[in-house]
């Protein structure tokens, strides 16, 4: 099929009048979704006065970065911004570490108790994170992990074990027993075929896991708002929002940060797209 | 999947500690030459290897998550049945089903369930409807489909704080909707405050989060698209079927797995609902938009009553489970329900 309507028998004015019906109603639907972004990269290059002026300003005038300067070296977003990332890597780093090591133990291994340690496993994919939040804060207070960005990174990835081994426990299962077994008979161990055989072949799943993981801890905000007090351990989400919280009408402020914080998240989504609708879908397909 | 690799054993685990004895596998896994009695004491012992090479590689991460995540999970049974003391050390006291019995009494806590109800109202049917319907208005070849696909998942990547901040943004008093209502379309007498009342905060609340994942259910909705045969909706089409025969013929039967996906997960996130309310309208004003989370939160993180804050959170996940375990009961009865 070539063109872009189906090869039914309708009139040719009839399909030409669906298609457009059809983008219409699909910029309208995306107009709904874009909009509110662009009217917040507006603000935030908007001053004080502007914020919240009726009738609105939609392209700001007089534009300024004042904002951004303001934020990014005075407020301390710069700090913010790399917590975040320290964060969000060493969560990312670990969780795939120990949830292909989990997933490669589960799919290529039989032994008893591997379906009931699955199960529990899986388990935690259905107990959302928020309603442990309360006895996690007392094991964490217990631990001494209360505002450390150790703190954030340890139950985060904690919780991201689940999903990213029930990920890539798919994936391995399927990739085929023969060539480990030739890699047996030339004599490799069980971590040698993990690393130099597994691990290479599942970079699309890694690359899902990955996204998800990096993603899901760049954009946390319940956990880090319980356990976090010090002002230099916050991380973007949290300083966002305690920033609003105080400064409630400084919008254009609070827009150049949110800007900040959202770029990297927009730019990776873009980038691995792709990843994104296997990780999706891998989830619904088996679900 | 799990075949041959699974009953033989790893022949060796360098973490283990054994030698890795390079011939032995080739020799004694495949050729069978070895002696039937050595073989099988031999296959018993290497199956114990098996058990534990897994076991060095399930282990760590096992063990993380029992310690954060299962056992939090018994703590917070637990917690529900004491007067929980915060202050590390002290004794806390047994109160049995105290707290249960509170939350019974407790006029906050039904309407926060009730606004929680009301929530997953509002925003589930719209997303499975919404969802659908744009994932069919993609499923074509068109020119520029990417690109809207993008568009609508958008919101989905974007972090809750922001996009909570955001709606706070646009339905402020001299907002942004506020103007197109009353300034431009005079559709209002007066500015709505929005944020100052509980039907209209739920709204706002709900709007937030239908906007945010209309996204994520349309990639589902997509990918079980693309499982309906180009062929069946043809012949449909040849033998008369309307776009609405073919919908409820072809279409629904085949999403039909995807639906109790998103459907399911999305009661289970409508319940979940946290960030956004607590940004957005904080609960307030006076209690009113409290949904249970936010409440429980409430409780546990201001007035530190942990042990009531733990029974909010053992209610709300029976209720999530019990929900599921229903609407997935309700589904199966479908004859077309394959999952």
């Amino acid at each position: 099929m070539t063109t872009a309507v189906h090869p039914l028998r309708r009139p040719r004015a009839r399909i030409r009048a669906a298609s457009a019906a059809r983008y219409a109603a699909l910029i309208a639907g995306s107009a709904v979704m874009v909009l509110p972004f662009l009217y917040m990269l507006s603000t935030s290059f908007k001053s004080q006065t502007y914020v919240l002026s009726i009738p609105p300003q939609f392209v700001p005038h007089p534009a300024t970065t004042a904002n951004y300067s303001a934020a990014w070296a005075s407020d301390d977003f710069a700090r913010y911004f790399v917590n975040s990332l320290v964060v969000a890597i060493c969560t990312t780093t670990l969780s795939l570490l120990l949830s292909s090591m989990m997933a490669y133990g589960f799919a290529r291994f039989r032994f008893r108790g591997r379906e009931l340690l699955y199960r529990l496993l899986l388990l935690g994919l259905m107990i959302p994170a928020m309603m442990l939040i309360i006895p996690q804060f007392v094991l964490a207070k217990y631990l001494g992990l209360i505002d450390s960005l150790t703190g954030l990174v340890v139950f985060y990835v904690a919780g991201s074990l689940p999903l990213n081994t029930f990920l890539l426990r798919g994936f391995f299962a399927a990739i085929p027993v023969e060539l480990e077994q030739a890699m047996r008979v030339d004599g490799a161990g069980a971590w040698s075929r993990y690393r130099r055989l597994i691990l290479p072949l599942a970079k699309p799943a890694l690359a899902t896991a990955t996204i998800f993981t990096f993603l899901a801890s760049w954009d946390e905000f319940a956990w880090s708002l319980t356990i976090i007090t010090t002002p230099s351990k916050q991380t973007l989400p949290l300083a966002i929002s305690l920033f609003q919280g105080q400064n409630s009408t400084l919008w254009n402020l609070v827009f150049a940060a949110s800007v900040i914080a959202v770029l990297p998240v927009i730019a990776v989504f873009l980038i691995f797209q792709r990843y994104f609708v296997q990780g999706l879908t891998s989830g619904a397909v088996k679900g | 999947m799990t075949t041959h690799l699974d009953s033989e054993a790893a022949p060796h685990t360098g973490a283990a500690g054994h030698p890795p004895a390079k011939d032995r596998p080739a020799i004694g896994g495949r050729l069978r030459i070895r002696p039937p009695q050595g073989g099988r004491r031999r296959n018993s012992a290497t199956q114990g290897g098996a058990a534990r090479t897994a076991l060095t590689f399930i282990a760590p991460g096992f063990l993380l998550f029992a310690a954060l995540i299962i056992y939090p999970m018994v703590k917070a049974f637990q917690m529900s049945f004491y007067d929980w003391n915060v202050v590390a050390g002290a004794a806390s006291d047994f109160t049995g089903f105290h707290n249960y019995v509170k939350a019974y009494h407790d006029p906050v806590f039904w309407r926060a369930a009730a606004n929680s109800a009301v929530y997953m109202a509002l925003t589930v049917p719209p997303q499975v409807v919404l969802g659908l319907l744009v994932a069919m208005l993609l499923n074509n070849k068109a020119p520029g489909r990417a690109l809207f696909r993008v568009l609508f998942y958008l919101p989905v990547v974007t972090s809750w704080v922001v996009v909570s901040l955001l709606f706070q943004y646009l339905f402020a008093d001299s907002g942004l909707v506020n103007w197109m209502l009353h300034d431009v379309t005079h559709l209002t007498a007066k500015p709505t405050p929005w944020l100052a009342g509980r039907w209209t905060g739920m709204a706002v609340v709900s709007a937030l989060g239908v906007w945010k994942g209309v996204g994520w259910s349309m990639m589902i909705f997509l990918a079980a698209l693309q499982g309906v045969p180009k062929e069946l909706m043809e012949s449909a089409a040849m033998d008369g079927a309307g776009p609405w025969r073919r919908f409820r013929a072809v279409t629904l039967p085949a999403v039909r797995p995807a639906a109790v996906f998103v459907t399911v997960m999305l009661v289970i996130g409508g319940f979940n609902v946290f960030t956004s309310v607590l940004l957005v309208t904080g609960g307030g004003p006076a209690d009113s938009t409290q949904v249970l989370l936010t409440y429980m939160y409430q409780q546990a993180f201001k007035n530190l009553d942990f042990g009531y804050g733990s029974a909010i959170a053992v209610l709300l996940t029976l209720l999530v489970f019990v929900l599921s375990m229903i609407q997935l009961r309700v589904f199966r009865d479908e004859p077309e329900e394959a999952a």
